[in-house]
């Protein structure tokens, strides 16, 4: 890419990865949350790899460090889910952390933290996704 | 009325592309609008006129809520529709490994 | 509330991520735990089948406001039940036997994460109380049915794979849309609710809409016969354990199971629908087998089988529904929808067993040629014996459990006075006979040409397939009437009575 390219790409993703982060923890409070947040992380590696590009075998060692980390979180967020089963009522997906008050950050019990599980979860799919269609283009043209 | 009738036309537009095109990449599209238009579709059910977010402080008087239910699903849906498309788009650059094509028509191994 | 339904979700899916994690490090792990791990499923659905107990499950613990259900509700009554243990026992034996069969292809552990997203999301299809997640929990189950069918990565694979992307996108579509329809006009998903709302509703043209997109999809994903285009592709390519998981297993959970449901214990089904059930049937079981008797390629000819197999199913449930809504003998009703429930059963155990012999023959000869094959019966003496004991039973012969099932729903026909159905069947099972007459000839006996020193297959694909031969006699014993109240009066119960199905989820 050329040097335009690549010096807005340098100047601009550490701000959306930012806003991104912002969407995760804010997920309770405003509109956004896991999906959302996850999907702009996202975007800032894939703008990253695409203004820079790598060459294959650096792609293929991150492809298998994002499919593991979002295998690891989704385990995470069913550990949480299956942790109501012993406390509080008992139930699966209980919240049983205390709610605190309405418009706090730390609020609303487990909901930030399952937002923020899927918030890693979906930005390292996505990342898998991009990265093997990435990779995949590349092994034919060789 | 009218906006969701216009929703169900979209819809049998994206199913009209499906049925027509012969390009693997355009039917995926297709696709894609068949459902996006059902997307609308459930974020028109759940708008109500002069309705604000549903996030409920208790500070609002006499509060008209839209209805966030619809909004989930849609959430829900797009998540479904993302692994879909990337599965198709997945399925169709393999395709295109072993044809050498993306026309439909040359991609005609099993018969009957 | 310390019920343990939701295991039946929690345990495959976070199987199915813990072996891409730990899978990495010894490759042992993804081969032991998928058969271990359903197992204990099998021995936990056939413990809850001989309960009584029907029960409800709220996720989360919203407790319903004023009698209107708003969290996400499991329910597990009779249906449910019976499904669950298809789903577990077929899932464990086929699990078992690909632990050889798979060996061949690279990157077991994600044939295995699969394996089990594929095991979950019909766990959850079949225990799901509201519309909407049963829609999430489906495309979970089909997603990971695309990529299986993938699995080879061969020219054919692929081509099957994509046209069953393609078809079974425009079936979830269908479903979505018709699910927006219906919350549009009810405002709930709750299928209960929406039950109990529509008895007050009198929209007669919207109901119908709705009524035909929902049958649409399903039957795109049963594959009923207009719509069955993609599952003589996807079964004959997918791998051989998948092929039985698909026509064992998915096709029932994911398209019959919810019709059944939806039309039972949501609409108050009206005689038209119920004559459109019962015409898409006998289609599929007649089209199904005609076209069956042309095949050349072992799996592909097991597939259009499988199209006939459902239409019986259908056909049965068909004219149950006739005989309610025109209000006739209930007991023609009932005895005509256990029959189907328990063609039900049968068609999974002999269709996996089948579709698991023709990966017996595939993995030895590396062919599904039919004008190849020949005189296998001296080489694989199990893979032939288990194969002769399927085909006895899936075209109806006395002591197999297939007879029983067809006599059950035919029987049914003749006492609703629907002699022309009953005929069709009766034909319909004597074409099945002379296809699969062709197969054992053809394959089995008769001179080998190419193959004359081949073994059996190792002892794990052996193993699914005796048990399953033996399952294929001893579920016989289900057509004494005594034994068949037993396990089949609660499911026929749960569908029959509306009210039965509403009390357990608002309970008034």
């Amino acid at each position: 890419m050329s040097l335009i390219v690549k010096k807005v790409a340098q100047l601009i993703t550490g701000f959306i990865f930012l806003y991104g982060i912002y969407i995760i923890v804010h997920g309770h409070l405003t509109p956004g949350g896991g999906f959302a947040g996850g999907a702009i992380v996202a975007g800032a590696y894939i703008l990253q790899t695409l203004a820079f590009g790598r060459d294959t075998l650096l792609l293929k060692k991150k492809e298998t460090n994002t499919s593991l980390s979002e295998s690891i979180s989704i385990l995470i967020a069913l550990m949480l889910a299956g942790a109501g089963f012993f406390i509080g009522t008992k139930v699966f997906f209980n919240n049983y952390l205390p709610t605190g008050k309405i418009g706090d950050l730390v609020s609303a019990g487990t909901i930030p933290l399952y937002n923020i599980f899927i918030g890693i979860e979906v930005a390292a799919a996505l990342l898998t996704i991009f990265l093997a269609l990435l990779i995949y283009k590349e092994e034919i043209e060789e | 009325m009218i906006v969701y009738i216009l929703c169900f036309v979209l819809f049998l537009v994206g199913l009209y592309g499906v049925i027509t095109r012969r390009n693997l990449v355009k039917i995926v599209i297709s696709l894609s609008i068949m459902e996006f238009s059902i997307f609308i579709f459930l974020a028109l059910i759940g708008y109500i006129d002069g309705g604000i977010a549903p996030i409920i402080t208790g500070q609002d008087i006499n509060p008209t809520y839209v209805d966030p239910l619809p909004q989930a699903m849609v959430l829900t849906a797009i998540v479904i529709g993302l692994a879909t498309t990337a599965m198709l788009m997945a399925i169709a650059i393999r395709l295109y490994r072993k044809y050498g094509t993306f026309d439909i028509r040359e991609i005609k191994n099993l018969k009957g | 509330m310390n019920s343990l339904i939701p295991l039946f979700i929690i345990i495959p899916l976070a199987t199915a991520f813990i072996i891409p994690v730990i899978g990495k490090l010894t490759n042992y792990f993804a081969k032991t735990i998928t058969p271990v791990m359903l197992l204990i499923l099998c021995f936990f659905s056939i413990s809850l089948l001989f309960c009584s107990k029907q029960e409800s499950y709220i996720v989360g613990g919203w407790q319903p406001v004023d009698d209107i259900p708003i969290g996400i509700y499991l329910v597990l009554d009779g249906f449910s039940k019976l499904i669950l243990c298809i789903i577990s026992i077929i899932g464990f034996l086929v699990a078992f036997y690909s632990i050889s069969y798979i060996s061949k292809y690279t990157s077991e552990n994600n044939f295995y994460a699969l394996f089990c997203l594929m095991i979950a999301g019909m766990n959850g299809v079949v225990l799901s109380g509201d519309l909407f997640n049963m829609f999430v929990f489906l495309e979970i189950s089909v997603i990971a049915s695309y990529a299986l069918v993938a699995f080879g990565v061969g020219k054919n694979e692929l081509e099957a794979s994509f046209k069953y992307q393609v078809l079974g996108n425009i079936a979830s579509f269908l479903i979505l849309f018709s699910i927006a329809l219906l919350y549009w006009q009810t405002k709930t998903l709750n299928i209960a609710d929406i039950s109990d709302v529509l008895q007050t509703h009198d929209d007669s043209v919207f109901l119908t809409f709705t009524q035909i997109l929902l049958i649409t999809g399903f039957g795109l994903k049963a594959a009923i016969i207009p719509f069955h285009a993609w599952l003589p592709d996807a079964h004959s390519s997918a791998p051989s354990p998948v092929s039985a998981m698909l026509s064992g297993v998915l096709i029932k959970a994911i398209g019959v199971y919810v019709l059944i449901r939806l039309f039972f214990n949501m609409f108050e089904f009206t005689y038209e629908i119920a004559v459109v059930i019962t015409v898409l049937g006998t289609l599929s079981m007649i089209i199904g087998s005609v076209l069956a008797i042309n095949q050349w390629d072992i799996k592909r000819l097991l597939a259009y089988s499988s199209i006939s197999q459902i239409g019986y199913i259908i056909l049965g449930f068909g004219i149950g529904m006739m005989v309610l809504s025109k209000g006739g003998k209930e007991g023609v009703a009932v005895l005509a929808i256990s029959g189907s429930l328990f063609h039900m059963v049968n068609h999974s155990v002999f269709k996996g067993l089948l579709f698991l012999n023709a990966g017996a023959i595939e993995y030895r000869t590396n062919t599904r040629d039919m004008n190849q094959l020949g005189g296998l019966a001296e080489n694989m003496p199990i893979t032939s014996t288990s194969s002769l004991g399927a085909s006895m039973s899936i075209s109806g012969i006395p002591p197999f459990n297939g007879f029983f099932s067809k006599l059950i729903i035919i029987i049914a026909a003749v006492q609703a006075k629907f002699y022309l159905l009953a005929f069709l069947a009766v034909m319909v099972s004597i074409i099945t006979l002379a296809y699969f007459l062709k197969f054992q000839k053809s394959v089995f006996y008769g001179k080998n040409k190419n193959f004359r020193d081949i073994k059996e297959v190792p002892f794990t694909m052996s193993f699914s397939m005796i048990i399953l031969v033996i399952l294929c006699l001893g579920l016989s014993v289900l057509a004494i009437p005594s034994v068949r109240e037993v396990v089949f009066d609660q499911a026929v119960n749960s569908l029959i009575n509306l009210d039965e199905y509403l009390n357990l989820v608002i309970k008034y």
